[in-house]
């Protein structure tokens, strides 16, 4: 009995003996495919996701994100805090300590003095750097010896994990980028394509747009780690071809990003060779309200601005009854499957800053007819409500996305039932979201009534991404129409609560005026109508284990632990 | 004859010229946005910054003239450079990508061979065998061998590549596991089995292609061949007594290759173009893919040299075949 | 015999038969004589029309056509489901009596969908085709025919086909899309757009080729001929070179109309195209693209049709080109 305990004892430490005993380079190449294909391997030129994650391979931060949103070190012996004097007391100094013994990828010593060069580099005035965001508000950084960066902040700094933690902001040699400074940035071609980082990768071949070839970095700080000795990173096709490669194929080890019909992609993981992985983050896919009339018969400079409030949309009741009318879990199920959530909120995550918010998850078309009525709307002809004279009639507008195309179908079902009228609009993606100020199409201009799209935030502090909605950032022909709040939602009471946000440093305290300010936004005026809290899913093949999916980080980010499954 | 060339080849500079400031100033006017790809947790004072990095806060005459500078003058400079060794360009700012900020004309020249490839092998294998089955289908016109060409190319014609190949995909590479689905464009060619794994990748994109381009063409050599097989100078030849392989394959071919020579000139430069769908579908990241992406990025430079570079083999070969013309029918002069 | 013997010898023999061609076909001329022109013009349709009934393909294939244009012009008469109405509890619903040809993912019926589908594929692919064949043929004609036009015709042909086309729809899209539909409601509006958008932007290989032809037949001896008995430019237009070019016309029309209705699928994909309720032949087989596997027929309904048009209009022109042909008729 006891020997055969033993005996299976043995067998099990056998099995998992890859995992403990296993050396750098022991389980060969892993194919990885992204559809969308990285450009530069550069994080501060690009902030493609796809760049991101691509470099998240070489490059690493002082800190990084785990699959639950807590930062974790990477570069950084411990993670600054309160308690061990890492963060003042003031909250505007930050002290961060690098391990020992780091080396660069062609072996030199990593020191603080890179740390400092990267906060130069993405801070240089003309280098346009895609990051900058996350350097904001820095006064200087000190080095006193080689292994201590000390960030000072010109004002409180409730949440300082933006610069140096995560993939956006990774620590550059400085050796290597000095030459690249502001304006040179663009010159340093061989630079932003093979850079030379601490990660468990190292680029051996770069093609821009296509295929990037990597090997183990010999340098790397656990001598145990990567265990693939080469990774190549293919981009182009379509999700739909990509999940192919992985789950049908099995030509690819994992696939990126699979926004797929939950049945197509459930039919492809039919075929056994690989899994689906999914994981939430802070994408809501939402409807926005235009609070201001975009009639075209308004002169050009004046439609969608704050001088003329929409006819329709200005009453809240309207607004609450369009919500009412939908039903988000059939949504859902239909568009998003496993990967996507009903929700009622801006901010839905990370769990202490998710409001209680679940009213509008049920459909209540009675009930929106009722609020319909109450608001002066009646039926008239042809089953459209009429007021005064004007029809109850709205144009919906979004990206071209196969998913948003099948929502726009319901949604106009929907709200027809309930007796408004629906025009639908697609636009190019690139242009939807891209911030020509002389094209019609792009969401910020937003010349339609409704409109829906997605948006998240980056980290775990939603703090940047609520104060989008203040006065001073409606969008308008004065500003480029440039500014994020594009429902022109102005509510004093709002933009005094974010100031009081910006103040308070304890984190109960920020978590009850975040979800005051969520609610204020969904469930009290119905501004934003969330829909569907949208998760990530990527495939992994059966033959490739570790993969752990996050979304507070890269995908990419524990790469180094990804090993061979032998069957 | 030489000087028919010579007058058009200095008459296609200023057509050029005009052609790449039309394509500018088409792609200023056109909405959409260099950035449009930054996520939206970037703040626009970010992107402002940004933009101005990529040059876009200047005025567009001086951006067009800075492109024709550096198209003109720094690459060919550049490339002389390269090959004797001199250092005339140093310091001179070259085409630059607004994506990957990396020199254009490197990364046309990392695309070109696998475009070449592809897309060219397809266009081969097009003409080769829509010039025979054009020619037998005429020949034999109402044939079932007619019936079924007819059948097959326009069937092969109105279904988009999109279709087929995902068609291909499915069969060949899921179901039977025959081809890969993906194209690797690292892959050498360095001995016998190399050679193999790069013709079996290759296989079915070439036919996606081979049989759209097959499609048009035979259509059209099919019409000529009708049209001229009706001539009287037919009748004449074979009274003449010549043998009927002489009659089709020297007189009536001859005489039917115009509309067929137009379509093949315009069909060369698409060959560098690159087939859009049919790279992204297989992955081959070509010249099409790299043109597609950069439309949707925005990245101007790119978008610019690339159509220039299309526009002169555009002037190049429809010159090609108006000489063509003159070998194929003597009658045609144009002087 | 050497080449250029022979090459004289069949230029002779091609003197004489087309000269004595052209001077029947002259002769069948209705200003001449218009007493008997009446009644002989009438007799040349009902010849042509004679011929192209014993093209056995043609005569199928206008059969199939007209049934094609009945299934999506009367078709929904009969079939009144509204092709936009979702009825999500039929969703991915097989064939069955309520949906004859089964329902898409959000339970539209397909049926019902691929006859509003065809109506506006139908009219987008013909109409789009008969802007391109027009425009490419004058053009063609024009820059063959008169020298002088030649050399700016052509450069304005290459500008375009060097155009990049994507930006080219985008620009025209952004510039005309509200104008449009509010002059002549969405529906419309976008319709005008998207054929003159494909129109506009596909008649250069016609023109190339017609110009080609041109170039060669302006040399012939019957066109001298008729020119030497004073023809004027536009009757030997009409009369000599363009019903010589008619076959290649005949083919890159067929090709046309296939490229006009994939070309609008590939607009709506962009954006560009009709809004995403109007649901188009192009569209639902590019939908239906990535379901290819789970539900076939959503693919091979709307392939087939667009096939079975391209089909149809291709035989139908064949048919035509024969029954215009002088030299095939009567034989």
């Amino acid at each position: 009995m006891k020997l055969r305990t033993l005996l299976m004892g043995a067998a099990a430490g056998v099995a998992f003996a890859p995992a403990a005993f296993a050396e750098r380079g022991a389980d060969g190449q892993v194919n990885i495919i992204y559809w969308q294909a990285p450009s530069t391997m550069n994080p501060y030129l690009s902030s493609g996701t796809k760049d991101v994650e691509a470099s998240s391979l070489v490059l690493e931060g002082l800190a990084g994100f785990t699959e639950t949103g807590e930062v974790i070190p990477r570069l950084a012996a411990e993670i600054p805090s309160l308690e061990n004097g890492g963060i003042s007391e003031d909250l505007k100094t930050v002290t961060w300590k690098l391990k020992e013994g780091l080396k660069w990828s062609d072996g030199t010593p990593v020191t603080s003095a890179d740390a400092k060069f990267t906060a130069e580099y993405c801070l240089h005035p003309e280098g346009g750097c895609a990051q900058a965001a996350r350097y904001e508000g820095i006064e200087s950084i000190e080095t006193p010896d080689d292994l201590t960066v000390v960030i000072n902040f010109r004002e409180p700094r409730p949440n300082p994990f933006t610069a140096f933690t995560g993939a956006q902001s990774p620590v550059l040699q400085k050796a290597q980028f000095e030459a690249c400074l502001g304006p040179a940035a663009s010159t340093c071609t061989e630079q932003n394509f093979n850079p030379i980082g601490t990660g468990p990768f190292r680029v051996t071949s770069f093609r821009t747009n296509d295929v990037v070839s990597l090997e183990a970095n010999t340098e790397y700080r656990d001598p145990a780690k990567p265990r693939f000795a080469t990774v190549t990173l293919k981009g182009g096709g379509d999700a739909a071809a990509a999940a192919r490669s992985v789950l049908e194929t099995g030509e690819y080890d994992y696939a990126w990003n699979l926004q797929l019909a939950p049945d197509v992609l459930a039919g492809m993981e039919a075929a056994g060779r690989g899994k689906l992985v999914v994981a939430f983050g802070t994408l809501v896919e939402r409807i926005e309200m235009n609070l201001t009339d975009p009639s075209s018969s308004l002169p050009e400079g004046e439609r969608s601005t704050t001088q003329h409030p929409h006819p329709i949309l200005s009453d809240e009741r309207v607004r609450r009854a369009l919500s009412m009318a939908i039903d988000r879990s059939l949504l859902t199920e239909i568009g998003y499957g496993e990967a996507g959530r009903p929700t009622c909120n801006y901010v839905p995550a990370p769990e202490i800053f998710a409001s209680d918010n679940t009213d509008c998850l049920e459909q209540d078309i009675e009930g929106a007819k009722a609020l319909l009525e109450e608001a002066g709307w009646t039926v008239g002809a042809g089953g459209i409500r009429e007021k005064d004279g004007a029809r109850l009639s709205l144009l919906f507008q979004t990206s071209v996305n196969a998913v948003r195309q099948d929502f726009q179908a319901l949604i106009k079902q929907w709200w027809s039932e309930i007796g408004v009228e629906t025009e639908l609009k697609t636009v190019d993606p690139s242009v939807f979201f891209g911030g020509d100020a002389g094209s019609p199409d792009t969401f910020q201009k937003f010349y339609a009534d409704v409109e829906m799209y997605a948006n998240n935030f980056d980290g775990t502090d939603p703090e940047p991404y609520l104060a989008q909605l203040t006065c001073e950032k409606i969008p308008g022909p004065d500003t480029q129409w440039q500014g994020e709040n594009v429902n022109r939602y102005c509510n004093e009471e709002y933009d005094a609560l974010i100031v009081e946000l910006g103040r308070t440093g304890e984190i109960e305290q920020r978590a009850e005026i975040a979800k005051e300010l969520n609610d204020m936004l969904t469930r009290e005026s119905m501004t934003i109508v969330p829909l569907v809290d949208r998760g990530r899913v990527s495939a992994h093949s059966n033959r490739l284990g570790g993969v752990i999916l996050n979304t507070w980080d890269s995908e990419l980010w524990n790469a180094s632990d990804w090993y061979r499954v032998t069957e | 004859m030489l000087t028919f060339t010579l007058r058009r080849l200095l008459l296609a500079v200023p057509t050029l010229l005009f052609i790449s400031l039309v394509i500018f100033l088409l792609l200023e006017a056109s909405p959409g946005d260099p950035l449009g790809d930054v996520p939206l947790t970037v703040p626009p004072e970010v992107k402002e910054r940004m933009r101005e990095a990529l040059g876009l806060g200047q005025a567009w005459y001086i951006r067009y003239a800075l492109w024709l500078k550096q198209f003109f003058w720094v690459e060919p400079l550049y490339w002389f450079d390269g090959v004797f060794g001199t250092a005339f360009s140093d310091g001179m700012q070259r085409i630059i990508s607004f994506q990957s900020r990396s020199p254009v004309f490197d990364v046309i020249a990392q695309r070109l061979p696998q475009t070449l490839t592809v897309v060219g092998m397809s266009y081969l294998v097009g003409v080769l065998i829509a010039i025979p089955i054009g020619i037998i289908s005429a020949y034999r016109q109402y044939s079932w061998f007619d019936q079924l060409g007819t059948f097959v190319s326009m069937v092969g014609f109105s279904m988009p590549t999109f279709f087929t190949g995902v068609v291909m995909i499915i069969v060949f590479a899921v179901n039977l596991q025959w081809f890969p689905s993906v194209y690797d464009t690292t892959h050498r060619v360095t001995d016998w089995d190399s050679f193999m794994v790069q013709v079996r990748q290759m296989v079915m994109p070439v036919t996606v292609l081979a049989l759209y381009n097959a499609a048009q063409i035979s259509r059209f050599m099919r019409a000529s061949m009708l049209d001229n097989l009706g001539q009287d100078y037919v009748r004449t030849a074979r009274a003449k007594g010549l043998s009927e392989r002489v009659v089709v394959l020297k007189h009536v071919l001859r005489n039917s290759l115009i509309p067929v020579v137009t379509v093949i000139a315009l069909g060369l430069p698409t060959v560098f173009g690159g087939a859009i769908i049919t790279e992204q579908v297989f992955k081959v990241n070509g010249l099409g893919q790299l043109l597609i992406s950069a439309i949707h990025a925005n990245d101007i430079p790119m978008v610019l040299t690339l159509t220039f570079l299309f526009a002169i083999l555009i002037v190049l070969f429809t010159l090609i075949a108006d000489i063509l013309y003159g070998v194929l029918d003597p009658r045609i002069r144009y002087d | 015999m050497t080449d250029t013997e022979r090459q004289q010898a069949l230029n002779t023999a091609e003197l004489v038969d087309e000269t004595a061609a052209s001077a029947g076909l002259t002769g069948t001329l209705p200003p001449d004589t218009p007493q008997v022109a009446g009644g002989e013009t009438r007799s040349q349709w009902r010849d042509v029309w004679r011929q192209f009934r014993s093209h056995r393909g043609a005569m199928i294939a206008l059969a199939l056509f007209i049934l094609t244009i009945l299934f999506v012009s009367v078709g929904p008469w009969l079939w009144t489901i509204d092709p936009t109405y979702v009825d999500i509890r039929a969703r991915n619903s097989g064939f069955s009596a309520a949906h004859p040809l089964g329902t898409d993912q959000l339970g539209r019926d397909l049926l019902a969908r691929l006859m509003a589908g065809g109506r506006v594929s139908i009219a987008v692919g013909l109409t789009a085709m008969v802007i391109a064949i027009l425009l490419g043929s004058l053009i063609g004609v024009l820059s063959g025919y008169f020298r002088r036009l030649d050399a700016p015709l052509m450069r304005m042909t290459e500008l375009f086909l060097a155009l990049p086309l994507l930006p080219l729809l985008l620009l025209m899209v952004t510039l005309f899309r509200e104008p449009l539909s509010k002059n002549f409601g969405p529906a419309t509006g976008i319709f005008l757009l998207i054929v003159t958008a494909i129109g506009a932007t596909s008649w250069m290989q016609a023109a190339r080729i017609v110009r080609g032809e041109v170039l060669g037949l302006k040399e012939r001896e019957f066109i001298l001929a008729a020119k030497s008995i004073g023809t004027p430019p536009h009757r030997m237009i009409l009369r000599h070179i363009l019903p010589n070019v008619l076959s290649p016309i005949m083919v890159a029309a067929t090709l046309g109309i296939a490229t006009a209705i994939i070309t609008e699928s590939a607009l709506s994909f962009l954006g560009l195209g009709f809004p995403p309720d109007f649901p188009t032949w192009g569209r639902l087989l590019f939908d239906a693209v990535d379901q290819m596997v789970l539900y076939p027929w959503r693919v091979i309904l709307p392939g087939l049709f667009i096939s079975l048009t391209v089909l149809c209009v291709n035989y139908i022109g064949d048919g035509l080109r024969d029954a215009m042909d002088p030299r095939i008729r009567g034989r």
